[in-house]
């Protein structure tokens, strides 16, 4: 671990000042289930850190007339367990008790697991100069490729680990950021970018920016969403593949739908043409394997991960056949 | 009183070959353990004695230790898989505040522990010390190496490629075949009414010892004293005096408690004396304790293994022609060899042969039944696929040619609490969530010697065992408090047990499952010894007996013929007056003995949606002759059972073909098994107390993999033919199946 000054935030305003306009100079401290692992790898090598858990009142979950309003440093265990969130975002509880394991659901935040880095082995190691890390290979290619990228990648071939921003996409849920000019507010959907725009970050928030607040709009009555994970264990694992579904039903009809895929691409991976496929459809299992196919249409596996097309298809299937 | 010696007949037997050797044991007038059934201790379950220290953390291992003054080392490994050292510059890092010593390949002593020709990528090049422990890693950091960088393979087949780099100077990559051959396969199979061929893959494990290797080195008036997460002390304080060229006696090792070995710690690692250099340069102790990226990379591993396997039966079942081609790589070490020929199973016509491959990467060593496991998947998995092409019970099959008795009966054994009567006879169908059953089997050696040990009875009545054993977490300190207790009328409480340490009688290494069979008999010997002694002192004058005929029991010291005739522990201590009772016994035959088979039923879950397998249940039998304490060995069988879940579904070591250079030396992509897949497991204990004390470490591992792999295909149809079987690999076998 490089040495780096600590220093407490006290207000959200002056956070953008501490974090300063080049990235890597300085992080943001939230739970750092993350940020502890990347320093200690080398991986993060910033000059300050800056701890945001001094600041008061971030950590909160409301439900408001116009939706679900949580604060960045709610842990993802006050998430699971609120009582305060209803059914209509019950995708978001189940993607968030499928994080890694309890003792880190206690202390990881959840801006911080949208925000949190890739997990590839070639990033995630020190051994590997990879374009992430500013080098000029991405391993992968020709490497051990079988948890990275089937849709998406290029030139970099990381799949965005977050369960939660996939289910949060699925719930239109969109970010509010606070900046040196003031807050902003994104949709999920336009906050994640690809390695051919950035192949340094993951999403759109600059050097000088956080996330200060997550808001889910309200879901039209008679929605319901589900969010299915495949990894090896239980737990602590991130997902090989996992999607969130989210369908408003009349009868056995779908009259809108959302599909959002994880661990299959470097962003949390939305599929709109699925989406409208499925509006208007009758439920059956012909249209839900026709979605799952659609869905994995512009899949482009490489060596050791083709796999994931067949796995990721059977989940999607699957979950939209347990919503109907 | 002299205890008179007598001459008994040691039997061994070694890859085939038999050795007879007389030796002087002490004859004590008592022979076996007697029929535990009736005893307090021997045989018993107990809590091991250091359970209360364990849970609540004031049990110190090595990385708790700290000693006034210590500074902390690291060392700085090669960043190629192949390299020549060029030029080293550490002035930035000597010119680091808190740095106070450095060593270089050139330096005196460091030569066999310092590289300029790097092998793997992990190899050591240099190492420092510092006050912190981050101050040491910052040094490293600055520690410029200027490498030349050469062509090098990491993976066993494509090292044996035509053109590949060259390993060691002065051999080939590939081993000349080693050929083991009986009979005459041709024959052999043109007699089979059925074959089977099939390749098998098996990757290279790590140990993932909970506590990682390391040291504290201390050096005092040209002695060196060691702390150490050994299992070893003695191989260690051997290879530590070699090394820095001083007597033994002046070399003393420590170990109390350690958080496992598995086979990677038996021996002096290079890191003790790294650290013990360093500290002789600083002139300080030195704590050294490797990363979890180190031990994956550099402390030791269970080599691949590629086989290709033939094998031929009769209609009925019966074997007739095995063939085995197999190779795989240890590494730098080379060494992949795996035992069978075949493998449990009798066959009149076999031919194995064997290949070790060198690449460029950390060395094998031990682990936990070296050779075994790998030798078990194949094995099983083929007598498996040559059961659904006889259709025929795997079972029956494996029953019919199964040379051992006693792993025969503890398969049906097993079968019967199982339930193997409700396998299904042919696969389920490749949808939904499937179930399936299978088994597997292996045979371990175990057995015991080498060993010595003292008994202390002190005038106030305490007692103390010593032993220069080490308890590797298995509760070895508990067996011997069992038996010294047992045989003194003690409690555990009353018996004081002192091992880990080079300074007591010496013992063998805590590897092959030998350290219960060899500590028990000795400690056995020991007491015995000690308690005629003790009685010596007074039975002919306070009772007018021979101290054959006193018995100790529940704190008393009586006679067994009127056992009115009595007096306390503490007063039969005291007759010792002054000096306490000091006796030096050692290991007997006729206490131990060695081979044991194992074999599990496994039940598992296949979602054939994603291709995760769940283990559900395991019914794993094992014998070990006489058990000194059956919760121990229980907890000894989970163990084993668990990390052959992980061999079988998860564990791997994953190397980057162009980079040379393991991608997942963590333990978030090198995956052990966590709580969440801890199935039902029962353990069967095969009884055979008649036999004495065999070890029960590796046998339970053996099996596990196979038997996964046997119920994922009875489950669903998928013949996953390569550990891990991780989802890709089963919907591939998945798709496979489909097309026919």
């Amino acid at each position: 671990m490089k040495k780096f000054a600590y220093i407490d935030a006290t207000s959200v305003d002056t956070v953008p000042s501490l974090l300063g306009r080049r990235f890597g100079q300085a992080q943001v401290l939230a739970g750092g289930t993350d940020l502890v692992g990347e320093l200690k790898e080398y991986i993060a090598t910033p000059d300050r850190v800056v701890n945001l858990k001094s600041i008061p009142g971030l950590d909160y979950i409301r439900q408001e007339d116009d939706g679900l309003k949580i604060g960045p440093l709610t842990t993802l265990a006050d998430i699971e367990t609120s009582t305060l969130i209803n059914d209509q975002y019950s995708v978001l509880q189940q993607a968030v008790s499928a994080i890694a394991s309890p003792q880190i659901r206690n202390v990881g935040t959840i801006a911080g697991n949208i925000c949190q880095r890739p997990r590839c082995w070639y990033y995630r190691s020190e051994d590997f100069d990879c374009l992430k890390n500013g080098g000029d290979t991405c391993y992968s290619v020709r490497g051990v490729n079988r948890y990275h990228a089937i849709i998406g990648g290029g030139p970099c071939y990381i799949v965005h680990p977050s369960d939660s921003a996939v289910a949060l996409m699925s719930l239109n849920a969109s970010v509010k950021i606070q900046g040196p000019r003031g807050p902003r507010e994104e949709m999920l959907d336009d906050f994640f970018v690809l390695p051919e725009l950035n192949i340094m970050r993951e999403n759109g928030l600059r050097a000088n920016e956080f996330v200060t607040e997550i808001i889910v709009p309200a879901s039209k009555p008679n929605t319901k969403g589900i969010y299915v994970k495949v990894r090896e264990r239980d737990a602590i694992d991130f997902a090989m593949a996992s999607v969130a579904v989210t369908m408003t039903m009349s009868g056995n009809t779908c009259s809108e739908a959302t599909v959002v895929l994880g661990g299959v691409a470097p962003v949390p991976w939305r599929v709109p043409d699925v989406e409208q496929f499925l509006q208007g459809k009758q439920i059956t299992e012909d249209v839900a394997s026709a979605a799952a196919e659609m869905a994995l249409r512009e899949a482009d596996p490489m060596s050791d991960n083709s796999y994931k097309i067949e796995m990721t298809q059977n989940i999607v299937s699957q979950a939209i056949l347990d919503l109907a | 009183m002299q205890i008179k010696m007598k001459k008994v007949k040691i039997v061994t037997r070694r890859r085939g070959e038999t050795t007879e050797t007389w030796i002087d044991v002490p004859d004590t007038g008592e022979e076996g353990w007697g029929d535990v059934a009736g005893m307090k201790y021997v045989g018993q379950r107990h809590q091991r004695i250091d359970a209360v220290e364990k849970v609540t953390g004031r049990a110190k291992y090595t990385y708790d230790m700290k000693l006034p003054g210590m500074l902390y080392g690291k060392i700085l490994r090669s960043a190629y898989p192949r390299a020549r050292v060029v030029r080293i510059d550490a002035s930035k890092a000597a010119a680091l505040p808190g740095v106070k010593a450095i060593i270089l390949p050139d330096d005196e002593g460091a030569a066999d522990l310092l590289r300029r020709e790097c092998r793997y990528a992990g190899q050591e090049v240099a190492a420092v010390a510092a006050t912190t422990l981050e101050i040491a890693e910052d040094a490293m950091n600055l520690i410029e190496v200027q490498y030349t960088e050469l062509p090098f393979v990491v993976h066993a087949d494509k090292a044996l490629e035509s053109g590949a780099a060259q390993v060691q100077d002065d051999r080939p990559n590939g081993s000349e075949p080693r050929v083991n051959e009986q009979g005459d396969i041709n024959v052999g199979f043109a007699e089979s009414e059925v074959t089977v061929e099939a390749g098998y893959k098996t990757e290279v494990h790590t140990h993932v010892s909970l506590e990682t290797h390391g040291s504290i080195a201390h050096w005092e008036n040209g002695k060196l004293t060691v702390w150490a997460s050994t299992q070893a002390i003695s191989a260690t304080q051997g290879g530590l005096s070699q090394f820095f060229g001083i007597p033994n006696s002046d070399v003393r090792v420590i170990k109390d408690h350690m958080g496992g070995g598995f086979g990677s710690k038996l021996g002096p690692r290079p890191e003790y004396a790294v650290a013990a250099l360093l500290a002789r340069k600083a002139g300080v102790p030195v704590k050294l304790m490797l990363t979890r990226k180190e031990e994956h990379i550099t402390t030791g591993n269970r080599p691949d293994s590629f086989q290709n396997v033939k094998i031929g039966a009769k209609k009925n079942g019966k074997l007739v022609a095995y063939r085995r081609e197999n190779f795989g790589t240890g590494g730098i070490a080379g060494r992949a060899s795996i035992p069978g020929q075949p493998y449990l199973y009798e066959v009149p016509n076999f031919r194995v042969e064997q290949t070790d491959v060198y690449t460029h990467g950390g060395p094998q060593t031990a682990l936990r039944a070296p050779g075994h496991p790998q030798a078990a998947f194949a094995m099983e998995s083929v007598m498996d696929e040559l059961a659904a092409a006889l259709d025929m019970d795997p079972m029956a099959v494996r029953q019919m040619n199964d040379p051992d008795e006693t792993r025969r009966n503890m398969v049906t054994l097993g079968a019967e609490r199982f339930g193997w009567d409700k396998r299904r006879a042919t696969p389920g169908p490749a949808t939904g969530i499937q179930r399936g059953m299978g088994m597997g089997a292996g045979v371990w050696g175990g057995g015991g010697g080498r060993t010595k040990a003292e008994g202390v009875i002190h005038p106030d009545g305490s007692v103390e065992i010593r032993c220069g054993t080490q308890d590797v977490g298995v509760g070895t300190k508990t067996v011997i408090a069992q038996i010294a207790a047992e045989e003194f009328g003690l409690t555990l409480d009353d018996i004081i047990v002192k091992i880990g340490d080079t300074n007591y009688p010496p013992s063998g290494g805590s590897g092959g499952s030998t350290t219960c069979a060899s500590v028990s008999p000795a400690v056995k010997n020991t007491v015995q010894m000690a308690r005629l002694k003790l009685f010596d002192t007074f039975a002919s004058s306070t009772f007018g007996v021979s101290p054959h005929d006193l018995e100790a029991k529940d704190g008393k010291v009586y006679v067994k013929s009127d056992p009115s005739k009595s007096m306390t522990w503490q007063q039969a201590a005291a007759q010792l007056g002054d000096e306490p009772l000091v006796v030096q016994g050692q290991w007997v035959p006729g206490l131990s003995s060695s081979g044991v088979p194992a074999v599990q039923f496994i039940e598992v879950e296949v979602n054939t949606a994603t291709g995760v397998v769940k283990v559900v249940r395991v019914v794993a039998v094992n014998t070990s002759g006489l058990i000194m304490n059956p919760l121990l060995w229980e907890s000894q069988v989970n163990g084993g059972v668990l990390m052959g879940i992980g061999y079988g579904l998860y564990e791997e070591r994953i190397m980057d073909p162009r980079a040379g250079y393991m991608v997942n030396p963590n333990l978030e992509a090198y995956r052990v098994m966590g709580a969440m897949e801890i199935p039902e497991i029962e353990v069967v204990a095969y009884n055979q107390p008649e036999r004495g004390v065999i070890g029960i470490g590796e046998p339970p591992f053996i099996p596990t993999a196979p038997a996964i792999a046997n119920a994922v295909y009875n489950a669903c149809g998928a013949r996953v033919r390569a550990i891990p079987i991780t989802p890709d690999k089963v919907l591939a076998a998945l798709a496979e199946r489909r097309e026919g």
